[in-house]
């Protein structure tokens, strides 16, 4: 049995799955059902300063796709609009009740030392495992210099980092924004403050979709939209790039990386981890389905480990990351080609058609005995993999790597105008 | 029917019978329809289209319901076929558009097509409008013999062309097999009516009830008066058993029983007896069979010839009929039946075998006691209306090619009264082409 287990910057974990700063974790009462379910931890929904921010009513938008339900979410609430005493209280009751388990608190307050000065051992003296910096978050807050308006500017990111180095003994996350073009200068900037960790991704700056008869983006708040923070599975690609850039660069890979994004279930998390992440942190697939959730990612983590021979989330951690390369390290020789199980085959069409109209014309339709037949013309077919992503079929069309001749990437080709010479033997 | 103490109206209180005849199958919620629709592939050159013999874009408009575009799924099939709704309630869906529906392969659990067009085209009824409007005047007058789904579809279709329709038909209310020959419960809520006066909506299609062809008019007559003529006249006749006793009081056509049971709204008034016999394999006798019992027959039988596999009615209908409570024999000829003057006693069947690959009955009688007699053996053409004209019937049928034209110029046909499967959908099918076919032939004229 694989132990899932983590000592994330110092911060100890019976597992690595924490709810992530958010609605769930904004109270004691949700704390305790969570952490009853099996969460090894939780960031405790963002402080800061009284007076507390006023939260609008009419908070989430979704994204529905096929019939899929919050396949992304999209929010406008703030951070905690409870008085700090209240929240401060109930942290300290709860990690005395549960010292096994991770209590991180998110903190969020003006870009002034004072504040933080101020608000750190209030939270120190919680008991608190921890704290994560919320630059991240990308609506309400930010037009008060806050949250991801810190996060766009390293300078900032990299003097709050400092600040809270300065004044508490806990360990500091940085929680990055998304909302940027290159995910290394705030990663840096975290990293020269002295940051232990960071954690990514926060919420994308998203209109997550438009009432036709209010005429306004949702979710719609007395006749006006605004935009909101984009999360939940659809996500998920966008974090695990950013993840990745952050663990492969040679000066970054030195941060210990909390896993956020779209994160539902142990293979999420599994690609998560091998991705460069150590914790995963957790909140719109707890929204939609509840805390229980967590029984499966415990479970089927597990076994995953175990099937691969894995013991330890030391020992998957980052396991992709040497394979995640520049797009001009890879093999241009290598060629894969589509393969249909006639068996399989429900004769759909889907595949003849997305190839026909918006690809290679590489698969044919013809009738085969009185019946529909789709066959691959392996000489058209340039292995994109389009058929086999449309085709309703498990395993029926799958992708087969041919016998590759040596290795040629772009940086030798002949095409490429800028190719590296070998230099002459002798 | 003449009642004996046997043979008996008001077996159910009228409660009861209202529900047995209410709508069998009752609508999806707009939630199902979501579901549902979700579910379809959206295949290219989609087998359920070629397996639907009015060729609607299934995929289509299943495809406008899952993004809510009702009026445009409702209009994607109305298009292909005006009768869209009675379709989507009597169409055996398992031997055409579901049968042929990719996810038998996947998952043995096909699309619910029939259901789901039904959805839309309740949407376009209910909206008391129909999506098509009349093409500028042609001044053509075309007559169509025959109110049935084939001659409707073609007046249809006629109509939206710019001619003028009139329609014959020798009943007292239009609508053919959907208003008199088919089950209560599957176009339950006067339906039939409701969606001709939808397909009339379009204008310019008058109908003329209790006109006979043969005693009210003659093809020759209509011919002289109009620029065309179609003829959708459907089955006049029905098949005898051929054997002794099939004239005792109690002995009824399966027709005229569902025709009775159509024509009365409460049904209280419908007679049937307590040992019903349904002699048949087709989706008549399932009909018959199953109102006699949902009007209160203690024990009904249908008795078939063949196997279950060669019954005309689908597997799907047949275990209707079972789960309705009627027992079906197989492999059973009748040989005779028994009476007296005061109505049926009984049915003798010769049980049979396939003795290679023919049908033998050697295997000796067996009697079914019975007061009520339901015959169901097939419906024939009757060419005596046309007896007088010179056209070409064949195999029983008249003949028509590939665009409803018969051997007599400027007169088209289609629907039961020609070749091919017994179906609404399919008539439905031929008059629309006909329709077609009469327009090319009439503006090609260029007059």
């Amino acid at each position: 049995m694989a132990d899932l287990s983590i000592n994330f910057a110092g911060i100890r974990s019976p597992n690595p799955f924490w709810l992530a700063s958010a609605p769930p974790t904004d109270k004691e009462y949700n704390v305790r059902r969570a952490l009853e379910a099996g969460w090894g931890g939780v960031v405790w929904k963002t402080l800061g300063e009284d007076p507390p921010v006023v939260n609008v009513s009419s908070r989430y938008g979704a994204t529905r796709y096929n019939g899929q339900r919050m396949a992304g979410l999209n929010n406008i609430e703030l951070i905690t609009d409870r008085p700090l005493a209240v929240n401060l209280a109930e942290i300290k009751a709860v990690k005395k009740d549960y010292p096994d388990r991770a209590i991180i608190v998110s903190i969020m307050v003006p870009c002034v030392e004072e504040s933080w000065k101020r608000i750190l051992p209030l939270v120190e003296a919680t008991g608190a495992d921890g704290i994560e910096l919320n630059f991240g978050c990308p609506h309400g807050m930010s037009e008060r210099n806050m949250g991801s308006a810190v996060g766009q500017v390293p300078e900032y990111v990299e003097m709050v980092t400092r600040w809270c180095k300065q004044y508490t003994r806990m360990p500091v996350i940085v929680k990055l924004t998304p909302n940027i073009t290159n995910i290394l200068n705030p990663a840096r900037a975290a990293l020269r403050g002295g940051a232990d960790a960071v954690s990514l991704i926060n919420t994308i700056q998203s209109v997550v979709g438009v009432d036709l008869d209010a005429m306004a983006p949702m979710p719609v708040v007395d006749g006006r939209g605004t935009h909101g923070g984009y999360c939940g599975p659809a996500v998920k690609p966008i974090a695990l790039r950013m993840l990745g850039e952050i663990a492969r660069t040679p000066d970054t890979s030195v941060l210990p990386i909390s896993g956020i994004g779209g994160i539902s279930n142990w293979r999420d998390v599994a690609e998560f981890l091998v991705m460069g992440a150590t914790s995963l942190q957790v909140c719109t697939a707890a929204m939609h389905y509840g805390f229980r959730i967590v029984e499966d990612m415990i479970d089927g983590l597990s076994n995953w480990m175990d099937e691969k021979g894995f013991e330890t989330i030391a020992d998957v951690t980052g396991r992709a990351v040497p394979n995640f390369v520049n797009w001009n390290q890879l093999n241009l020789k290598f060629r894969t080609l589509a393969a249909i199980d006639q068996e399989a085959c429900i004769k759909c069409g889907l595949c003849h058609i997305a190839c026909e109209d918006t690809s290679h014309q590489a698969i044919s339709k013809t009738l085969l005995n009185g019946e529909r037949h789709y066959e691959v013309i392996d000489e058209e077919c340039v292995g994109c993999n389009l058929c086999a992503h449309v085709c309703p079929v498990d395993d029926c069309i799958t992708m087969v790597p041919q016998p590759v001749e040596g290795v040629q990437t772009w940086n030798e080709h002949p095409n490429n105008p800028m190719r590296k010479i070998p230099a002459k033997a002798g | 029917m003449d009642q004996t103490p046997n043979i008996a109206a008001n077996r159910l209180p009228p409660d009861m019978l209202a529900r047995n005849f209410s709508d069998a199958h009752p609508p999806l919620t707009a939630g199902q329809a979501t579901i549902e629709s979700d579910r379809c592939y959206f295949c290219y050159d989609a087998p359920c289209i070629e397996a639907c013999p009015t060729g609607i874009d299934i995929p289509g408009f299943i495809k406008k319901i899952s993004t809510g575009n009702i009026p445009g799924s409702a209009r994607t099939i109305l298009e292909s076929n005006i009768f869209g709704g009675a379709c989507a309630r009597v169409c055996p869906t398992e031997i055409l558009c579901e049968g042929k529906c990719v996810r038998n392969t996947q998952e043995d659990r096909p699309i619910q097509i029939g259901a789901l067009q039904r959805h839309a085209t309740d949407w376009q009824m209910r909206t008391g409008k129909q999506p098509f409007s009349r093409a500028p005047l042609t001044g053509k007058r075309i007559a169509v013999v025959g109110a049935g789904p084939a001659g409707l579809a073609c007046a249809h279709r006629l109509a939206m062309q710019g001619h003028d329709v009139v329609v014959f038909d020798a009943r007292a209310r239009a609508g053919g097999l959907n208003e008199y020959g088919i089950a209560a419960y599957k176009l339950a809520d006067e339906f039939a009516q409701k969606e001709v006066a939808f397909v009339l909506s379009i204008g310019g299609i008058t109908i003329e009830t209790g006109m006979l062809l043969g005693r009210d008019m003659t093809l020759t007559s209509l011919r002289a008066d109009y620029d065309a003529v179609f003829l959708g006249i459907g089955h006049a006749g029905v098949r005898a058993l051929g054997i002794a006793g099939e004239y005792f009081p109690g002995v009824h056509n399966a027709v005229e029983f569902i025709e009775e049971l159509r024509t009365s709204p409460t049904k209280s008034d419908v007679a049937v007896g307590r040992r019903v016999v349904v002699i048949g394999g087709g989706n008549t006798a399932i009909d018959a069979a199953v109102q006699a019992k949902r009007l209160g027959a203690e024990e009904v039988t249908l008795v078939y010839r063949r196997a279950a596999e060669n019954m005309s009615a689908t597997t799907v209908e047949q275990e209707w009929a079972q789960t309705n409570d009627v027992t079906i024999r197989y492999w059973s000829a009748p040989v005779r039946i028994d009476g007296t003057e005061h109505g049926v006693a009984s049915v003798t069947f010769a049980r049979g075998l396939a003795k290679d690959g023919r049908a033998v009955y050697d295997q000796g009688n067996y009697t079914l006691e019975a007061d009520m007699v339901l015959k169901a053996v097939g419906q024939l053409f009757l060419p005596d209306p046309l007896a007088e004209d010179d056209i070409v019937i064949e195999a029983g049928r008249i003949r028509v090619d590939a665009e409803g034209r018969t051997s007599m110029k400027g007169v088209y046909a289609g629907g039961d009264c020609t070749a091919g499967e017994d179906l609404t959908v399919a008539a439905v099918r031929d008059g629309r082409n006909a329709a077609e076919a009469i327009t090319a032939a009439l503006m090609k004229a260029g007059n």
